[in-house]
């Protein structure tokens, strides 16, 4: 695209815009607190407890997500069937729901007084004010955006890809492990990236279904809505949100390294006749 | 490994337009060409024999082995019948390194199928390519790691859909030659599907000439070649074909009078309508009222209506009552000052005149 046109100009200056707006409030978090306020805030107990309590409820159900998403996306991914399209319309509604919404709908299917409130607690499983709770909530919201991704991936594959497998010996699992999931991992990984982001800014589905316990169920962003409320708080907000958003960004290129396609060793290449 | 013995393939399948019902038999040591047109369903048949596609009526067995029986309810997955297959477009995959794609289908320690793959891949002639990415390969480099892939995993049964189809012309050469020598070496049975007449020719030992869904005329490419069985046929094998009514000839020569006007001779005997079958390479051009051999008794002259170069070659389109399709060189396209509107004549013997009678049921 030529920049030194009319249009060329104005796309520039869009494109500016857009970068300053979305990079300006991340900057300011880190220009508000000095590098001495933010270690001191997070010395507190309170603030590492939010944020270990956070990576470990986002790790435990990103791994949920993850083992039974993918197999399911493969499944729906490749094969067709009658009412497809109305499986992958429900899969993806948590995408849109607000996240209060997604809270009160848990209550009513697993909360006590739930559809299936008193087959959970036969089961010996609390849910409501606790870890596993949070867990839940977060498995719910952040799913849909992994499934999006997978099946869109599996379903780009080359089927002949996955036929040549079989005939080579593979079984349905060596040909899922070896070539699908290789094959998808780019889509994979975007949609591992999209859905960790999204448990990691979990608050409205959490504080509705599992509450906010200091220890127990409360996230980080609960911490910072928590510490924000409190007269005196903005500044240990500030840096609990400055230490969220520098765990975000090592998931987020973590991530994005994972998916990066890894150029297959090819070694000096000699022209063959 | 010990001697797999003949596949047989039976297939009974409703397609789109038509049903697909084949029989084949192919030895083991022996390449069968499945030719015919696009959508006859020769690659459903690949995918039926490989178990990628469950008939709703078929057997396919090797040897004693029965692959499938949809009488008898029998049916070994894809992945338990050990069938090498080279697909299409090759289907290699994308993110192994060539050596990786040739040993996914063995057994055993890395080291050993390393050393295994790349025996395959020298034996090629690409072993220097062993760690390259399908992606940076030529059609023609992909196509010898498909079939090392394919051969890797030691098969019973060698199924090839289109394997030079992807390929461009001059590496189409090189494969066609290379193939052919693998061909000769495998003593396992050998199922090709193409398109074109003109690849199954010089690979297979025999080639069955499908169209919707039948098997319309099989033999060694030599004896269709000399007798089309259909103007189907003749015309897929590259002959061309005109129609007319025969009478035979005092003398032994049957006449016949072309549909549109003009006649042929040939020495094949035959009487009511008939499709007449000539190659190219028995029609000889020559610019009217040229001094002519006297054993070419057949003449039709008419316009030139098209040149169409293909390669060093140009085919030739007269226009003839019933337009007449042959080639000449391009070198003597030039010497004759052929362009369209030239008028020419098209000249042939009547022992290379071949002629199919034509019943109710022919098409035509």
């Amino acid at each position: 695209m030529r920049l030194r046109s009319g249009f060329g100009l104005l796309a520039l200056a869009a494109a500016a815009i857009a970068v300053a707006f979305l990079v300006l409030p991340v900057v300011a978090i880190f220009a508000d607190v000095s590098p001495g306020r933010l270690l001191d805030a997070l010395g507190e107990e309170s603030a590492r407890e939010a944020l270990w309590l956070s990576l470990r409820t986002t790790l435990i159900s990103i791994a949920i997500v993850v083992v039974v998403g993918t197999p399911a996306a493969y499944l729906l991914g490749l094969r067709r069937f009658r009412g497809r399209a109305l499986v992958l319309t429900a899969i993806e509604l948590p995408l849109v729901m607000p996240p209060a919404v997604a809270g009160i709908a848990l209550l009513a299917a697993l909360g006590p007084h739930g559809i299936l409130g008193g087959w959970v607690e036969d089961a010996g499983l609390e849910l409501v004010f606790q870890t596993a709770g949070v867990v839940v909530a977060l498995v719910f919201v952040s799913a849909p955006f992994f499934l999006r991704q997978a099946i869109a991936a599996f379903a780009a594959l080359d089927p002949r890809q996955l036929e040549a497998a079989r005939t080579l010996g593979a079984g349905q699992f060596r040909t899922f492990a070896t070539v699908a999931v290789p094959s998808a991992r780019p889509g994979l990984a975007a949609g591992l990236a999209l859905a960790w982001g999204r448990a990691l800014g979990e608050f409205g589905a959490t504080l509705l279904f599992a509450g906010s316990l200091e220890g127990v169920t409360q996230t980080a962003p609960l911490a910072i809505f928590s510490e924000f409320s409190r007269p005196g708080g903005f500044v240990s907000a500030l840096a609990l949100s400055a230490a969220l958003i520098l765990v975000s960004a090592l998931i987020l290129i973590g991530v994005k390294l994972l998916g990066a396609d890894r150029a297959v060793e090819t070694g000096p290449r000699e022209e063959w006749r | 490994m010990s001697a797999p013995g003949p596949l047989r393939v039976e297939v009974g399948i409703p397609l789109r337009e038509f049903d697909l019902a084949l029989a084949l038999e192919v030895e083991a040591g022996e390449c069968l060409a499945v030719a015919g047109p696009s959508g006859a369903g020769k690659t459903t048949l690949l995918r039926i024999a490989a178990g990628l596609l469950r008939p709703v009526a078929g057997r396919v067995a090797i040897g004693e082995e029965v692959w499938l029986d949809t009488a008898a309810g029998r049916e070994l997955p894809t992945e338990r019948r050990r069938c090498g297959v080279v697909f299409q477009d090759y289907a290699l995959f994308p993110h192994f390194s060539a050596w990786r794609n040739v040993a996914y289908g063995m057994d055993g320690q890395r080291r050993e199928r390393r050393r295994r793959a790349q025996e395959l891949l020298e034996r090629f002639g690409i072993a220097a390519l062993a760690d390259a990415s399908p992606a940076s390969l030529s059609g023609g480099e992909r196509q010898r790691v498909a079939l090392a892939r394919a051969l890797a995993a030691e098969p019973r049964v060698l199924l090839l859909d289109e394997p030079l189809a992807a390929l461009d012309p001059d590496s189409r050469r090189d494969a066609l030659r290379q193939l052919h020598g693998l061909l000769a070496e495998l003593s396992i049975p050998v199922l090709l599907v193409t398109h074109s007449y003109d690849e199954a020719a010089p690979l297979a030992e025999r080639v069955a000439v499908i169209d919707r869904g039948c098997v319309v005329q099989a033999g060694t490419a030599a004896e269709i070649s000399a007798r089309p069985a259909s103007p189907f046929v003749a015309d897929f094998a590259g002959a061309a074909v005109l129609y007319g009514e025969a009478t035979l000839e005092p003398g032994g020569l049957t006449l016949v009078r072309l549909r549109g006007g003009g006649e042929v001779r040939s020495t094949d005997e035959a009487s009511g309508a008939v499709a007449i079958s000539v190659f190219p390479w028995e029609i000889s051009l020559q610019a009217p009222g040229a001094e002519t051999e006297n054993s070419m008794l057949n003449r039709l002259g008419g316009e030139v209506d098209s040149l169409t170069p293909v390669g060093n070659r140009v085919r030739v389109g007269i226009s003839t009552p019933q337009p007449l399709g042959t080639e000449v060189t391009a070198r003597s396209a030039e010497a004759m000052g052929l362009r369209p509107g030239s008028l020419v004549v098209a000249a042939w013997k009547a022992t290379a005149t071949r002629l199919i009678p034509l019943t109710e049921t022919s098409r035509g």
